[in-house]
């Protein structure tokens, strides 16, 4: 019988093990060094801020797996030896593989700041992070002020992690507008506004030069590249990304580049060797995709995708219409098809934008200014029906068409208040200024 | 894992002195029960009243509307009394103890004996009951009083928590209206207008009022005129009509987190403990065993008790006992004969078997019956039957453990495990109903705030991680597993009853031809 290896238990492992085990009898083993049970990463923050104890975060009873046949070892791979079809564990033991699956995720980002290893410093991504979070910044009085350092989705949610416990936060971004790399300008500054008036720090354009110690190894404050401020501080998150989790493979024969190089079957330059998730970088980004796309959804696709590959049904993967989501404080974020910020936008790209006056609701639909095809949506505040979207991109429908349907993509709760009328009245308003 | 408290648990200055205030009314009522003589009983009764309306209207207003709207769920598993730790106990021990002595041991809260007077808590009581109907207060009275106040302040507290939210608002207001009006208000004067009118809370039908067709009430329902007659069919046309279309058009919720006194309390003073409900998939089997249970029991009951008075005069009541056992039969036989034709392939291994089980029962007790000359109906005598029902359904199961241990397991154990009104609004609204929770494509992280707080006990997120829309039969369609969602991925809906249920092993987003090639299997 084979047995499958799956190093990693995250979403892209997990679901992968789940197809398989739909599909077929193999032997599955999940090797993971961060924790027993698969849990839910992204909801780590909740954890934190006391919506949630950590074991509300698994979404199977641990019952689950060994019902499922499906084995979880508590371990750490040294080293992959592919010729052999083995794997070096740190406990010293051997583990035969007929096939094996890296879907080992990311780490956070640290790019050689002085004093990014002191203890005080940390990113915001495994379990360990949050439970070194919970020794240095239990509360206000332990944690006098945190400095958030990288802009980016990871970043804001720290900031209201820590916020929920009234701790003091500066909130460092390279970027002149949060997040500004992928969201267009206007939703972006509604961003930066959101986070002032939630009694956020927020630094713009402002670079972390190094990190100071106390003469216990601690932090003590950082220093600004730009005005050489130093600002006091018992924390330090650093939260500029994150990249492939992938050390332990470089030792093998498997190839590597930022990720683990895979082809469109999600398979490794060693035959019976495959990587999923944000650990797997593709040679040729698919559409607009990135090479490695760190992203929830495209881990559950892949592992999704992968199972039929490895139960004989070999089959590329091939992802449908984007889509994303995230939620900044107190405003959620969802995204359908293609809609750039200024940085990397195609040039037939044209945007319509419509902002409420409360500052809390906004939409950016993009669409092709030649042919008036609708290329995608941003919605702030408003939720929207992926079915709904995913139809009309797959049918190219134009922008009018969506602008005049958007009722029917609305996803808010009953009896909340409709913008579809502001919205159309917007956008004709505008294409009379643009036309006269 | 917390090694020092988390600090922004703590509560505000302007907090702590509206806790105070709320003890100190609740204080004033400790007194009256230890039959401390308070001067003016008027005076007293106001201030203990509105000091705890004050007290929790202050609170509220400090701790929701000095920050922006959104999600407040900060520090619920840090805090003591909604945590289970040694608030959250203190608080279910004082409240299963007031329940015990409320249903049993009435004397000690100074109810009259023997036509004397009133003392000590409900004597305090008297002058509000005299201003509403003419009478002392009773122990009841008194319950009632503190109950509509608790979901009063609690219901705003509710609305300000969520006020970005419109649903959660408008559900509230509308429990709120029901308990003030139809539970508290509407039986007072009825009372006034017309004192041989049982007490009838308009909107409690039967199998959660499970005595309503009791003799007494029966009869005086009859002798009370038209008025009465036209309670006692609206008793029956509430069973037979208004709930089910109700329940096809917008599933149960609409009484459930809507109308309902028990789920009005719940949705408010209930609230900062709905995440403290089992969400493990045996306690969800015990649910479904232990709330069909209570049902057939409640229908045994009322069928023999029924059966029962209408013998002993067959001029009085124009229903026979054999016209109503065969009605009581014939109506089962039809529900049951029509699930098991249209619906079977919905049901699960389990519910197939309780269902065949329970029918063979209920069938063969009537069997038992006909070919005997017995005069009890069902092996017990309908009284047994009765006063084990309103001991152990009705005092015990409702109030002492539904309510008692609401900072224990949660909110709507009750509504969960006993209620068998819920138990029939959800047997339809799983099988017969437009209602679901739709799940937004392929948006859902499995972060789990749904699952956490869902008051129910329902593992949403199993569902909403598979794009599976929700239809259970225990959903009361309170809305917070939606507002709770960070990414919009929950949403309640009427729509119709074609690929209302559709479990998908692929979501959406992935590749077109696999989803097809999958999901299609």
């Amino acid at each position: 019988m084979d047995h499958i290896i799956i190093i990693g238990n995250g979403i892209s492992g997990v679901t992968l093990a789940r197809h398989i085990r739909k599909l077929s009898d193999k032997k599955i083993t999940i090797i993971s060094a961060e924790t027993d049970y698969f849990f839910s990463r992204t909801a780590l923050m909740y954890v934190y801020m006391g919506h949630m104890k950590f074991e509300h975060t698994q979404p199977y009873e641990n019952w689950f797996w060994e019902k499922n046949r499906i084995e979880l070892l508590n371990a750490y791979v040294d080293a992959i030896d592919t010729d052999n079809k083995c794997l070096k564990l740190a406990n010293g033991d051997d583990l035969n593989y007929n096939k094996l699956v890296i879907a080992t995720g990311s780490k956070p980002n640290k790019f050689g700041w002085p004093g990014q290893d002191l203890k005080g410093v940390m990113g915001m991504y495994h379990k360990q992070d949050l439970e070194h979070l919970e020794v240095h910044a239990p509360n206000k009085d332990v944690c006098n002020r945190a400095v958030i350092v990288g802009g980016g989705l990871i970043g804001i949610e720290l900031a209201e992690m820590l916020n929920s416990r009234n701790i003091p936060v500066t909130f460092l971004v390279r970027e002149s507008s949060f997040w500004n790399g992928v969201l267009p300008e206007g939703e972006s500054e509604m961003i930066n506004r959101h986070i002032k008036n939630h009694h956020i720090d927020l630094r713009l354009s402002t670079n972390l030069r190094e990190i100071k110690s106390d003469e216990h190894g601690y932090v003590k404050s950082v220093i600004i590249e730009e005005t050489g401020e130093e600002i006091p501080c018992n924390v330090v998150g650093l939260t500029a990304g994150v990249s492939p989790n992938i050390d332990f493979v470089k030792s093998s024969k498997i190839e590597t580049g930022k990720g683990i190089k895979v082809n469109r079957y999600l398979e490794t330059n060693i035959p019976d060797v495959y990587a999923i998730g944000d650990c797997a970088e593709q040679h040729e980004a698919i559409g607009n995709r990135r090479p490695i796309e760190a992203v929830w959804y495209t881990g559950r696709m892949m592992g999704e995708t992968l199972a039929q590959t490895i139960c004989g049904n070999r089959i590329p993967y091939n992802p449908g219409h984007w889509f994303n989501s995230a939620k900044f404080f107190d405003i959620e974020y969802q995204t359908y098809g293609w809609v750039f910020g200024s940085k990397g936008k195609p040039d037939y790209e044209a945007h319509f934008h419509w902002k409420h006056d409360d500052d809390t609701k906004c939409i950016t639909v993009a669409f092709h200014q030649d042919t008036n095809e609708f290329l995608g949506i941003n919605t702030f505040g408003i939720r929207m029906r992926h079915e709904t979207f995913d139809r009309w991109l797959t049918e190219k429908r134009d922008v009018d068409y969506v602008m005049n349907h958007l009722s029917e993509a609305n996803f808010d709760p009953e009896f909340y208040k409709r913008f579809e009328k502001d919205i159309l009245r917007a956008y004709n308003n505008q294409l009379q200024t643009v036309s006269s | 894992m917390s090694l020092a408290k988390p600090d922004a648990q703590d509560l505000s200055k302007k907090q702590k002195l509206s806790v105070g205030l709320g003890v100190i009314g609740l204080f004033i009522l400790v007194l009256a029960l230890f039959n401390i003589k308070l001067p003016n009983s008027v005076t007293f009764l106001t201030l203990a009243l509105s000091f705890i309306t004050v007290g929790t209207i202050l609170f509220a207003n400090d701790a929701y509307l000095s920050k922006s709207k959104g999600i407040k769920n900060d520090g619920v598993w840090f805090k003591s009394i909604s945590s289970r730790g040694t608030l959250g106990w203190i608080t279910g021990i004082v409240l299963t103890s007031f329940y015990i002595v409320l249903y049993f041991y009435e004397g000690l809260l100074g109810a009259a004996t023997d036509g004397g007077e009133n003392t000590g808590l409900i004597a305090l009581f008297d002058p509000l009951s005299q201003l509403l109907s003419g009478r002392p207060a009773s122990q009841w009275f008194v319950y009632g009083t503190l109950y509509t106040i608790a979901i009063l302040a609690f219901g705003y507290k509710f609305i300000l928590k969520y006020r970005h939210n419109r649903y959660e608002q408008i559900r509230t207001i509308s429990v709120m209206f029901f308990q003030l009006a139809f539970a508290f208000l509407i039986p007072e004067f009825m009372y006034v207008m017309n004192s041989d009118l049982p007490y009838y809370d308009l909107k409690n039908v039967w199998p959660l009022n499970y005595y309503n067709f009791e003799q007494y009430r029966i009869d005086s329902f009859i002798n009370s005129g038209t008025i009465g007659m036209a309670m006692l069919i609206f008793g029956i046309v509430s069973i037979f009509v208004i709930t089910p279309i109700l329940t096809f058009k917008y599933g149960k919720r609409w009484y459930c987190s809507w109308v309902c006194g028990c789920g009005g309390l719940a949705e408010t003073a209930g609230d900062s403990f709905r995440h403290l409900s089992d969400k493990r998939q045996s306690a969800w089997k015990i649910e479904r065993w232990v709330i069909h249970s209570v049902l057939v029991f409640v229908v045994l009951m009322t069928t023999a008790v029924i059966y029962t008075y209408l013998g002993y005069d067959a001029n009085k009541y124009w229903l026979t006992r054999d016209v109503f056992l065969f009605s009581v039969v014939g109506i089962l036989t039809l529900v049951f004969a029509l699930t098991m034709i249209f619906k079977r392939h919905e049901l699960g291994k389990d519910a197939k078997y309780g269902a065949i089980g329970y029918f063979v029962i209920i069938m063969a007790l009537v069997g038992f019956h006909l070919l005997s000359s017995e005069t009890k109906l069902f092996l017990f005598k309908a009284e047994t039957l009765r006063s084990s029902y309103g001991f152990l359904i009705g005092a015990i199961f409702s109030g002492v453990i539904g309510t008692g241990f609401y900072p224990i397991f949660g909110n709507r154990v009750w509504c969960r495990f006993g209620c068998p009104m819920a138990a029939i609004l959800g047997f339809q609204q799983r099988l017969f109903s437009k209602f679901r929770i739709t799940t937004n494509g392929g948006q859902c992280i499995s972060c789990g705030n749904c699952s956490t707080y869902c008051e129910m006990g329902i593992d949403v997120r199993a569902y909403a991680q598979k794009g599976e829309n929700i239809v259970r039969s225990s959903c009361v369609g309170c809305g917070i597993c939606s507002a709770v969602c960070p990414r919009g991925v929950l949403k309640l809906e009427n729509d119709s009853m074609k690929g209302r249920i559709n479990p998908n092993e692929i979501l959406l987003g992935n590749d077109v031809d696999l989803m097809d090639l999958v999901n299609q299997k």
